[in-house]
Formats: structure tokens, sequence, C-alpha cells
């Protein structure tokens, strides 16, 4: 091997556990996970942070990983959707997008899961004008989004203490 | 014609231990024909679903069943299904009647089991149909099985690993020392590679990675999709290209009244015909022509292929909708037997017709043959696919109308537009290569393929542009005008996107200047039953009408589902259109799987409503201006009504396909509801506040 970009040492901490790998600083977070993690269920639908496919929690907070590069979430906690049922509020999200139906191709389908999860920690009853607000990044080319609504609604009763 | 190319039982269904296996040419892209077509087994064969295997959709073991379109799959691969599984439980109650010495009338068939009466003597169904002679042919008019009261939903498939993330696209797939690999593009499609920086190669070639080129189509691959995508980069920055002249700009829709046409009478029934065109219809009271542009797939995830150049096989995964058209392609591009190409059928993202899907299979196995023995990952990246997948055609619609007495007398409907037919599928002057795009870009470029009409009834630009009323007389004419400036081929629904909008919009239009309800002015026009039924099914499920409220209707194809449709929406101060709610009233036949009937009808909807509201295709001479999801906008969560269904069930009435009858006429819907609301008439798509704006200020 030749002329490849310096790597540089990276610590992530990914659903619960440090991972170290040794990555070209630019690299975005999804290819990481995806490549070098085989951490999967993120999916490249854009790379421009324009479609939400690739979202993932960092610190409880709904993150784009198609563009920012890894080095940037050292020192987060990052939870993929392979993480997300380990959290009472994603087990019950994943639970309500079944009972919903609420997935055609499924491409779109892991980042909302995410999505919703990161909503409702936030904020456990929203409206459905807040549901919206919140999943404007993502895109469905499928027309799933009434169903994604219907999943919400229920996801936000079963947890409903 | 799914059974003519495979008439056998066997073709259909198999035994693997104690389970089914039943097979399809047609493949799954969320439309839920899997769901659909394990329900038809597991009815006609009263096993649950655990106890029947979908088999892979892969050319040499599957059912030719040629391309996954135009809403034929429960038509052609159900019923061929539904009669090959009756086919074999008939034969099988004979057998078991055999061996028990009774009459088979006398046989129940309960999971899987036949049973004497008395339930004394029992045998199970799998193991006699593995007895059956092979050379059992389907019977093609073998009784459905009565079906079961409480059968309970069948869940999507995969829709338990999708939501936790653990369902392999055919993105995620990963083999052994498997490599990615990206495609650089030239600015656009009439640019050649004049010459390519040899720094920039060695620069890519020195990480390890492999640098392919043919002509001026160039790839790069590597063991890592990062690095890949970095060196694209780079490599791009190496090349030079030699631009020509550039794009044809202009209106998409001035050449298709300019441009050579191939002109076709269109015979009430749908069914376009050689000869002379009929005479311009004399005395009309009413026009109107409407003009919807090129639109994008845009499938959420771009596309990609998997291929490994073996010895003697070329294995190609992919998620193109006609696995066998596409091998047959492949194989003429290569010089290749077809026997040595294997395509296997594996899901990406949803497609909705013909988009990347076969270009990377084939740009990926360019890229395998200079690397044999090493599997190829190729993905497009989000640009490619906004930039070079095949687009819907622009199409013109130009409609006139007599009116007599409040009701509507002649008719006169004539669409334009380029060709629909842009799939790789063998055909005269090796017209399968030459619908693949890396061919226009190879050492010895190929012509793009110049469209042919389509004379099938319904085919392409003229899909419903029959009207389903019954006005008493009507002339129908299609104009093909191939060659356009970008390359054009099928997306959901085809013609009757724009034939559908253009017949709802004048009928609307009349109705209110002869001060008909809408509704009531339509069912005047109508006589099928079923199709009144829908329409008064609409009415009475609407509330009192907001300001903007438009009804449409119209039966897919004039032959499959009837779907009326009412659309509710308000217009803000910056002339956005806001959508409150969708009403939708359809019949689908008997129905399959009636979540997945919904899911089509709603998914639909909202896809017809992102084409009216928000999707344009836009270039100029230097290329493609719509590049990703900020240039062409779709549909977001900001804007979905609420959406009510009613569904129709007609147990006695064949199935008939639904994904594709509710995008034309809640474009439709959309229309007459902003004239509802507005007063203005749009007439070319997409509805943005700035063509709000300029019909005002024009009006
Ligand atoms: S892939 Fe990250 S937003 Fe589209
Ligand atoms: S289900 Fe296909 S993109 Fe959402």
């Amino acid at each position: 091997m030749g002329a490849g970009p310096a790597l540089v040492s990276l610590t992530l901490n990914i659903n619960g556990t440090d991972r170290v790998v040794d990555s070209d600083p630019d690299t975005p977070l999804i290819f990481v996970l995806r490549d070098e993690l085989g951490l999967k269920g993120a999916k490249l639908g854009c790379g421009l942070e324009q479609c939400g496919c690739c979202a993932v929690l960092a610190d409880g907070e709904v993150a784009l990983s198609c563009a920012t590069p890894a080095a940037v979430f050292e020192g987060k906690e990052i939870v993929t959707i392979e993480g997300i049922g380990a959290r009472a509020m994603g087990a019950a999200v994943q639970d309500a997008f079944v009972a919903a139906s609420a997935a055609q191709c499924g491409y779109c389908t892991a980042g909302l899961v995410v999505a919703v999860t990161g909503l409702l920690e936030t904020n456990p009853a929203p409206t459905r004008d807040e549901t919206a607000e919140a999943l404007t990044p993502h895109l469905c080319r499928c027309g799933s989004h009434p169903r994604v609504f219907r999943a919400v609604e229920i996801a936000a009763a079963a947890t409903d203490r | 014609m799914s059974l003519a190319a495979a008439p056998l039982v066997r073709d259909w269904l198999g035994v693997e231990g104690d389970r089914a296996v039943i097979r399809t040419g047609k493949v799954d892209f969320g439309q839920r024909i899997t769901t659909a077509l394990l329900r038809i087994a597991c009815e006609e064969l009263t096993l649950p679903p655990d106890r029947i295997r979908v088999a892979p959709v892969r050319t040499g073991a599957a059912p030719d069943e040629g391309i996954t379109s135009g809403s034929n799959s429960v038509e052609q691969s159900g019923h061929a299904l539904r009669c090959a599984t009756a086919t074999a439980r008939e034969a099988a109650a004979a057998l078991a009647a055999q061996e028990l010495g009774l009459d088979p009338a006398r046989l129940t068939l309960a999971d899987g089991v036949f049973a004497a009466p008395g339930g004394a003597n029992r045998i199970d169904l799998l193991p006699l149909i593995a007895r059956l002679n092979p050379a059992l042919a389907v019977n093609a008019s073998a009784p459905a099985s009565p079906r079961r009261a409480h059968d309970a939903p069948l869940a999507p498939r995969g829709l338990r690993a999708m939501v936790e993330g653990r369902y392999a696209f055919l993105q995620d797939l990963d083999m052994p020392g498997m490599w990615h690999a990206r495609v650089v593009r030239p600015p656009h499609a009439l640019a050649r590679l004049k010459s390519l920086d040899p720094e920039a190669v060695t620069a890519v070639e020195e990480t390890g990675q492999r640098v392919i080129r043919d002509g001026s189509f160039l790839a790069v691959a590597g063991p890592a999709e990062w690095p890949v995508l970095r060196a694209s980069l780079r490599l791009a920055r190496g090349c030079d290209w030699d631009l020509g002249e550039g794009l044809p700009e202009g209106s998409p829709f001035d050449r298709l009244d300019t441009d050579p046409a191939i002109s076709l009478p269109v015979a009430p029934g749908g069914k376009p015909e050689k000869g002379s065109l009929p005479p311009p219809l004399d005395s009309f009271t009413h026009r109107l022509r409407v003009e919807r542009p090129n639109t994008l797939h845009g499938s959420l995830g771009p596309s990609a292929a998997l291929t490994v150049w073996e010895e003697d096989v070329l294995r190609i995964t992919t998620h193109s909708q006609g696995i066998y058209p596409l091998r047959d392609s492949i194989a003429d591009s290569l010089g290749l037997d077809p026997d040595t190409v294997e395509i296997t059928h594996h899901p990406a993202a949803g497609c909705y017709g013909h988009n990347g899907a076969d270009d990377a299979a084939f740009e990926a196995a360019l890229v395998a043959r200079a690397l044999p023995g090493t599997p190829i990952l190729l993905k497009w990246a989000r640009e490619d696919e906004h930039a070079w997948e095949p687009a819907a055609p622009a199409m013109a619609i130009d409609l006139a109308a007599r009116v007599k007495g409040g009701q509507i007398t002649g008719w006169s409907g004539e669409a334009r537009g380029d060709t629909h037919r842009g799939r790789p599928r063998p055909g005269p002057d090796r017209a399968g290569p030459q619908r693949l795009l890396a061919n226009r870009f190879r050492i010895d470029p190929m012509a793009p393929y110049s469209g042919q009409p389509n004379m099938n009834r319904h085919g392409g630009l003229h899909r419903n542009l029959d009207p389903i009323y019954d006005f008493a007389s009507r002339r129908l004419v299609k104009h093909l005008v191939p060659d356009g400036p970008i390359r054009s081929s099928a997306l959901r629904c085809l013609g009757a996107v724009a034939n559908v909008w253009a017949i709802e919009s004048l009928v609307d239009q009349i109705a209110g200047e002869t001060l008909q309800d809408p509704i009531a002015f339509r069912l005047a026009h109508l006589d099928d039953p079923r199709a009144i039924t829908v329409l008064e099914g609409l009415r009475d499920s609407l509330g009192p009408a907001p300001e903007g409220r438009g009804i449409a209707y119209a039966q897919y194809k004039n032959a499959q589902t009837r779907c009326a449709i009412a659309v509710d929406l308000t217009v803000t101060d910056h002339a956005e259109l806001r959508l409150d709610r969708i009403a939708i009233v359809a019949d689908a036949g008997r129905i399959v799987d009636e979540d997945g009937l919904r899911a089509q009808l709603e998914g639909g909807a909202l896809q017809g409503a992102s084409w009216a509201l928000y999707e344009e295709v836009r270039w100029d001479r230097d290329g493609m201006l719509t590049r990703d999801w900020d240039s062409y906008p779709v549909i977001r969560f900001d804007n979905i009504p609420e959406i009510a269904i009613t569904l129709i069930d007609r147990p006695e009435d064949p199935s008939v396909g639904a994904g594709e009858a509710s995008p034309p006429p809640t474009v439709a819907a959309i229309a007459n509801a902003v004239h509802a609301a507005t007063g203005l008439r749009l007439t070319r798509m997409p509805f943005t506040p700035d063509a709000l704006q300029k019909a005002a200020l024009e009006a």
C-alpha cells in the first residue's frame, strides 16, 4: 500500500462500548460504522445530510453520520440502530413501527426509528406538528409517513406513565 | 402470460422437507408482492406462512415473468401461483383419496393435512405434492380455495429486521475479499473523455486501488468504500472532458410540438393502431393543455450491484425489476452466452420503475471483468442517481371537448412525450445493450436507444388517455417524440399521471362551468356499477366541503383498480399548498393482503402529491441541475395530510393490481382543489408557489 492519508487512532463509544479504530481523520462516521465495525444498520442515502437515512444518537441527540467526520464524535455516547433496542424507548419505538407496519421498502426505517426514539426521549408526548418538525429532515420515498405518525402515537402511548 | 412461459406446477411449487417452496419471477421492492404471494399459497395449501419459503428470484431457477411492472404482479404471478397451488392441491387430494380408498370429495384439507370423515385417517399434503408427476401442467381454471375467514394479517417481509437495522439491503451485502467500486461520471451525457491525467491514476493506484477505463467509462475499485469514494473525486479532477455542444436547452414541452414525432391513432379501448389520424374534433366548446415535466424515481438508496466474474460464469446480484431481460442485455453487451450470466434479485430501496439498478449491474460487470475473481460491490452516489437515472418523460396533453345540454358529447385527447421504454431488454438493433447507460461511453460507443411506440393497450404515453367516461364520441392520438434531451423510461403509472390529470381537470372545469356537482357530474357519465359504487362511497364518506376540495376518479388502465379521491388543501399566504386530508375509496377486486393494499394506495397518493407539488428535473447545456434533494425537493413530513381509505372488497371478482391506482387521481384532485381554493387552473406541474403566483398574475 502506498501513500494513503495518514491514519489516526480514534476511540468511539458506540452502543455502550469503547471501540478503537484507525481511520483517516476525514472519514465520516457512517463509513467507520459500516465498514470498520460492521454496523450496517445506518444507511447511506445521500451523504449530504439531506435524507436522514444515516441517523444515530450522539449524547441523546439525533445526529446525521454521513458527512461529519468520525473524529467529531469522539467523547460522545453514540447509539446506532443496532443499539437502540437496548433503551426502553428504542424498544417501544421498534415495536410501534412493527405494530403500525410503518415501512414499505424499509430503507428509511432505521433512520426514522432512531429519530423517533430521540424525539420521544426528549418530548414524550409530541403533538403532530412537533413530530412533523422533528422528522422533516428524513425522507421516505415510499410514502410510509402516515404509518410513522401512527407509530409515534403508539410508542408515546405505550411509554406514557 | 406467466403460465405460458412456465406451464408446469413444479415451475411454481416445490417441497423441501416439511416446507413448501414457491417460486416467482416477480421481485419485491417494498410493494409487498412476496407477502401477497405467500398469502395466496397459504390459502390454497392451508399452510401457515412459516411452512412456506419464497425462493430467491434468480435466472435459471425462477419462472421468466419478464419485468415486475404495471401493477401486473398480482394478476400474473399471483394468478399463476394460485392456479399452480390449486392444481397441486387437487392432484394431491386424488392421491390421498386413492390411498384411503375414498372419494376425493369426502376429504377435507386443513393445516396441510387431508382427513377422512370422522378424522380417523389423515395424510399430509406436502409429501403427496412431492410425489406428483413432474410433468403435471398447471390447470388455469383450477378452483381457488374458499378463503378462510380469520386470517391474521401477514407482517410485511423483513419488517422486524428493518426496525432493528438487521435487514440487509443489496447495499449492505458483504463477501470475503469483496471490493467497492464507484463510477467517475462525465459532466453530462454527451461529454467524452479526452484525456485522463496519468498522475491522478498513479496517485490512486499507489494506494492499492484500481482504475478501470473503457473509452469514456471510468471507474475505480478498492478494498474499502470511503477511500474508493475519495479516489473517485481525485480521478474526476484528472479528467479532461470534451463537452461537445452540451445538452440541448429550451423548454422540454416546446420540442414536443416541433420535433419529429411518430403519431398514431388510439382506438377507444386504448389500443394504438397503424393508420391515418382521425380528423380533429369539430365544434368543440372547451380545450385544455397540461404539461408534466420529467420526474425522477428518486430511490432513497442509490443504485448498487454486487458482481463477481468467475472463471466461467458472471454472477450478478441486482435490484433490477427484470432479471431475464437484463441478463440477455448484459450478455449481448459483453459477447457472452446468456447461460454464463447468472442474475439474482436482492432487495434494495423502493424503485417505482426503471431506475439506476440495471445500469449499476452492468457497470459492476465491467469493473468485475477487469478484476476477475474479486467480488465487486458498485454503488452509485446520490448525485449519480439524481443526474443519471432514466427519468419519466416530459409530457403534454391536449384535450378538447364538446358540451351540449350539460353533457360531454364529444372528446379529443392527444398525448405527447418521449418513450417510457428505456428498460434494457432484447430487441432489434441490439436494443438491449443500447439501453444500458455505460454502452454509450465504452470504447465503441453505442447510440442511445431511440424510442419505438408501445402498441399495447394502455401501454405508455396513452395509458389512461381514453377517458373512463361514456362520452358519445372520442378521438385519441398518441405522439411519440423520441430522442429527447435526456434519457427517459418507465416510472410508476407511465402516461396515466398526465392523462388522468388532464381528463379530470377538464371534466372538473366543465362541471363547474355548468354548475354541476363534481361527483354527480362524473356519475352522470359512468355506467360501470363498480365505478358508481366507488364514487358514491367517496361522496358518502366526505364531511362538509372546505374551500379547497378537489375530486378525481380513475380506473388504472381502465381495467384495474377503481379509485376515487378527494383532496382537501389550504393555500397559505406564501402561495404554498398545505395538504390537509386525502380521502380514498378503492375497489381492487378480491382483496389479497389488505394492509399491503392500503399501504400501496396511501404511499401512491403521497408520491403523486410529491410529483404534483415539488418535482421537476432541470438541466442546462452544462449538465443536470437537479443533483440532490435540495435541487430536486420531494414531499417531507411537514406536509403529510391525514389519509382516510375505504376499501370495497369483491371476493367474487379477480384481484387486480393497485400499486399505481392512486397517484394519477391524487395529482388530479390536488389540481382541482387548487382551482376550488383559488379559481386558478394550473396546467403545468409542479404546483409550486412560483407557479401559483405566475398563474395568478396571468389570470
Ligand atoms: S445519508 Fe445522511 S442524511 Fe442522507
Ligand atoms: S419505506 Fe421506502 S423509503 Fe421509506
